[in-house]
């Protein structure tokens, strides 16, 4: 069995994110970058299904400018088995990649997808589903506990009430949530052993997915300074700010 | 108390001063490609300041503790040490031939720097086997070689060097640890004491580095050998076999890097140590310099390294901390103490500092690179002096800068940075170690008057100072403010370093140039520090041009540059006079008048 797992470059998350100044984006010249933490997840489950013998190849995939070649060569470094980058240099939208992640999935027919929840940089959390709904796939996301059961996957999924289990039927995607795992640190060797591993490129011209956009940006803002705080005298003062001033109750 | 990597900064030494890329294309280096080693400073970042860092004041106030001849390392340190190794961090620069990843040895340094920075008392523990491995490799049978090598080279069993005894100290001459022939081996027995990881529960064996003396051995240096004695024997399969006869009967209570047990080893009380000899009788000393020059490389490492953690902790707590209305400040909110022009001369001075010692530090590195690999045989013959010209400079300097920077950590902290919870005490503590063990400031200044400069008629000297002319003339032809106010300072730096150096080549004997030639060592790696810096400079300003380049970024690095040459090179000047007037005077009371 073949698993897929998809790996983004983001903002590396130790980086105070800065608005340009034109305000069409973040800042991302001259910044670190690294793989989105929950593909970092993704990553680490994916090896620990094969380790234990449920899987034969790990393929890791990224979606984006050429610069994604160094995401993808930190999977293989932590021990994916080979990456596919589909290359464009323009930002694109869950759709946009769910398809492109369907494409690769109908050429490469795995038996399991394992992608992040969500991206830190855009927090859209849909590519996994919208890839279920494309694929047919079934879906088990926010995983925080995944098992092999024949060909089913028991699945603990994170959700606001607590925790839910599920059972899927195989060939399936699972999205990642934080308590799944702790991802590994790459070994030296194996550091030295990613440069050698097939990574595969493909324009994105080339699978012919249509990956046109229906959003466009108007502008991106940092988000309100936070106020100082005050002292309330009684709970009834909070409860009625609460009520009356911030409207949240 | 965390510790983030300065990864931007190390590869823009490496790749646009130091040339890596030129490394890269040598014979046998082919492996150390600019993104290969961008993906391996990433990753040892990570690994140093997510694990090494966080146990390094756990490390200082737990220790190591000695029980009944046993010694426990901190919690948490067999953990992460068994991650080190298994990550493989141990075996980066060592030969593939016995599972090492054979890197140069400047990407190694850059690496090293890291632990350092992240754990200075962790980093000791690898930093002493790297030296036991290159002394085995180089010296020592295949035999040996094959038997101790791959576990030393994987990091499953450590190494130590055992030089020091009561009374042969910075004088190994005056080594009495004997050695019995016995068949195919040998039987030690003595005591030695400052061992650096003599005893501890991170690996399953310790091959510690002996010298000692043959029953024939003639008196003084010439006299010594060097023998590897196994904490556990070793089966004929290579299994771990019985316990050998040395034992650690206590550790040292030290003024810093607490948690690296510093041990007294005592040789044969049952008979003798099984011993083998390393390579020839009688030539341990020459054969402990291979590991001596490495491990002095190491400890100038540490010197910054430790000097980086101490200036990272000082900048987030001067942005924090606000006290008085600022001079700097733009703002209500923009106070803190970041803001006095004061607290910026103080992290100015150790941020250039730093940046000089790391180019010194990886320049010396890429020198031995080039020697050990370079086709040219005239090149390699320069590197090879080169490189070991700068390594007394690294050492030397480095450590002594290492120690006053920590020092001016301390003092942006003010009344807290005495308080130890505060965590900047425990660097400067720390970093006292370094400018003593593996020969103190005194023995490098020696080395480098003696080995270095005078013995080949200041050949190797005036090697250097043709190439920081070259630099000079480079920062002239650029008609530039900063490159100008560089060179400005640079011109008048190197001539003071080359008239002290005939002064010291025109003395008879060695009475004068002693008295100041820690002087001397100070001002040479001052101006050496100064040409490096002053080279990160004109990178900064030949990468301006380039497409997407991050301005801010560069600016800075010319300013550190501009800043180091206006406040350290005039120091370079002042020591001429210190050098040559002051040596009489330092030898001329008597010592009862002391």
């Amino acid at each position: 069995m073949k698993i897929i797992v998809g790996v983004k470059r983001v903002l590396d998350y130790n980086v105070k994110a800065r608005v340009k100044a034109d305000k069409s984006g973040i800042e991302l010249a001259n910044v670190k970058m690294s793989m989105n933490p929950f593909d970092e997840i993704a990553v680490e489950e994916a090896l620990r299904v094969k380790e234990a013998g449920h899987a034969d190849e790990v393929i890791a995939v990224s979606i984006g400018s050429s610069q994604s070649q160094e995401t993808i060569r930190t999977a293989l470094a932590m021990g994916a088995d080979r990456g596919i980058l589909i290359e464009t240099d323009e930002l694109l939208e869950p759709l946009a990649i769910a398809k492109l992640f369907k494409h690769v999935v109908e050429k490469e027919e795995p038996g399991l997808v394992i992608l992040g929840k969500q991206a830190i940089d855009d927090d859209a959390n849909q590519t996994g589903q919208m890839l279920s709904a494309l694929t047919g796939m079934s879906q088990a996301t926010f995983a925080s506990k995944v098992e092999f059961d024949g060909d089913h996957l028991k699945v603990t999924r994170e959700v606001d009430a607590g925790l839910e289990s599920i059972k899927v039927k195989l060939p399936s995607i699972v999205t990642t949530d934080l308590r799944l795992n702790e991802p590994r640190y790459a070994k030296l060797p194996n550091i030295m052993k990613a440069k050698k591993k097939p990574l595969e490129t493909i324009p994105v011209a080339d699978t012919g997915v249509d990956i046109s956009s229906g959003l466009s940006v108007v502008e991106v803002n940092d988000p309100p300074k936070r106020e100082a705080g005050i002292i309330v005298n009684s709970v009834a003062e909070l409860v009625d700010k609460l009520r009356n001033e911030a409207k949240v109750i | 108390m965390t510790y983030t990597a300065p990864v931007k900064d190390i590869a823009f030494v490496l790749n646009h001063v130091v040339g890596l890329a030129d490394i890269a294309k040598l014979s046998g280096f082919e492996d150390a490609s600019p993104d290969l080693v961008d993906a391996i400073l990433d990753e040892s970042a990570r690994f140093t300041s997510d694990v090494l860092a966080p146990l390094n004041w756990i490390g200082d106030q737990q220790g190591s503790q000695w029980v009944a001849g046993e010694v426990k390392t901190p919690e948490g340190w067999k953990e992460a040490y068994s991650q080190f190794t298994e990550n493989g961090w141990g075996s980066l620069s060592f030969s593939p031939e016995f599972g090492g990843q054979g890197l140069p040895m400047s990407v190694s340094a850059a690496v090293q720097e890291m632990w350092h920075s992240a754990n200075m008392s962790f980093g000791l523990c690898p930093l002493l086997t790297q030296g036991a491995v290159d002394a085995i490799e180089h010296h020592a049978s295949d035999e040996l070689k094959q038997r101790y090598l791959p576990k030393m080279v994987e990091g499953s069993w450590s190494g130590t060097m055992n030089l020091t005894e009561p009374q042969a100290g910075s004088d190994l001459a005056a080594v009495r640890t004997r050695a019995e022939p016995a068949g195919e081996h040998y039987r030690i027995s003595g005591q030695k004491i400052y061992i650096t990881y003599g005893e501890h529960d991170l690996t399953e064996n310790i091959i510690h580095l002996v010298l000692a003396r043959l029953p024939d051995a003639p008196a003084g240096v010439k006299g010594i050998s060097l023998f590897i004695v196994p904490k556990f024997l070793i089966n004929e399969d290579g299994s771990i076999g019985e316990r050998n006869d040395v034992n650690c009967v206590s550790i040292e209570h030290k003024l810093g890097i607490h948690a690296s047990p510093t041990c007294v080893m005592s040789y044969g009380d049952n008979g003798g140590a099984i011993g083998y000899l390393v390579g020839k009788e009688h030539q341990g000393l020459v054969y402990m310099f291979t590991m001596m020059n490495q491990a002095r490389h190491a400890v100038g490492v540490e010197g910054y390294g430790i000097a980086e953690r101490a200036y990272q902790k000082a900048v987030a707590y001067s942005r924090d901390r606000k006290q008085g209305k600022t001079l700097l400040g733009k703002s209500e909110e923009d106070q803190g103490i970041i803001n006095h022009p004061d607290v910026r001369r103080i992290l100015m001075t150790m941020r250039s500092t730093i940046e000089a010692m790391r180019g010194l530090g990886l320049e010396c590195a890429a020198a031995f690179d080039q020697a050990r690999r370079h086709p040219d045989e005239t090149v390699k013959a320069r590197m090879q002096r080169r490189g070991e010209l700068l390594t007394p400079l690294v050492k030397g300097w480095s450590t002594e800068m290492g120690v006053e920077l920590c020092s001016l950590g301390v003092q942006v902290h003010g009344g807290m940075g005495f308080i130890e919870e505060t965590g900047a005490a425990q660097f400067l503590r720390d970093a006292r170690i370094a400018p003593i063990y593996e020969g103190t400031t005194a023995i490098q200044a020696n080395d480098l008057i003696g080995r270095k400069t005078a013995r080949d008629g200041g050949q190797g000297m005036s090697e250097l100072m043709s190439d920081m002319q070259e630099t000079l003339a480079a920062l002239n032809k650029h008609d530039h403010l900063d490159m100008k106010a560089i060179a400005k300072r640079l011109k008048p730096a190197i001539e003071s370093a080359q008239s002290a150096t005939e002064w010291l080549l025109g003395q008879n004997d060695a009475t004068l140039p002693s008295a100041t030639s820690v002087e001397y060592l100070m001002m040479q790696g001052r101006l050496a520090g100064g040409w490096m810096i002053a080279r990160s400079a004109l990178a900064a300003l030949r990468l301006k041009n380039s497409e997407g380049a991050d301005t801010a970024y560069l600016d800075a690095k010319i300013t550190l540059a501009r800043y180091y040459a206006e406040r350290m090179l005039p120091l370079v000047e002042s020591a001429h006079t210190i050098v040559i007037d002051s040596a009489e005077t330092t030898i001329a009371l008597d010592t009862a008048q002391l």
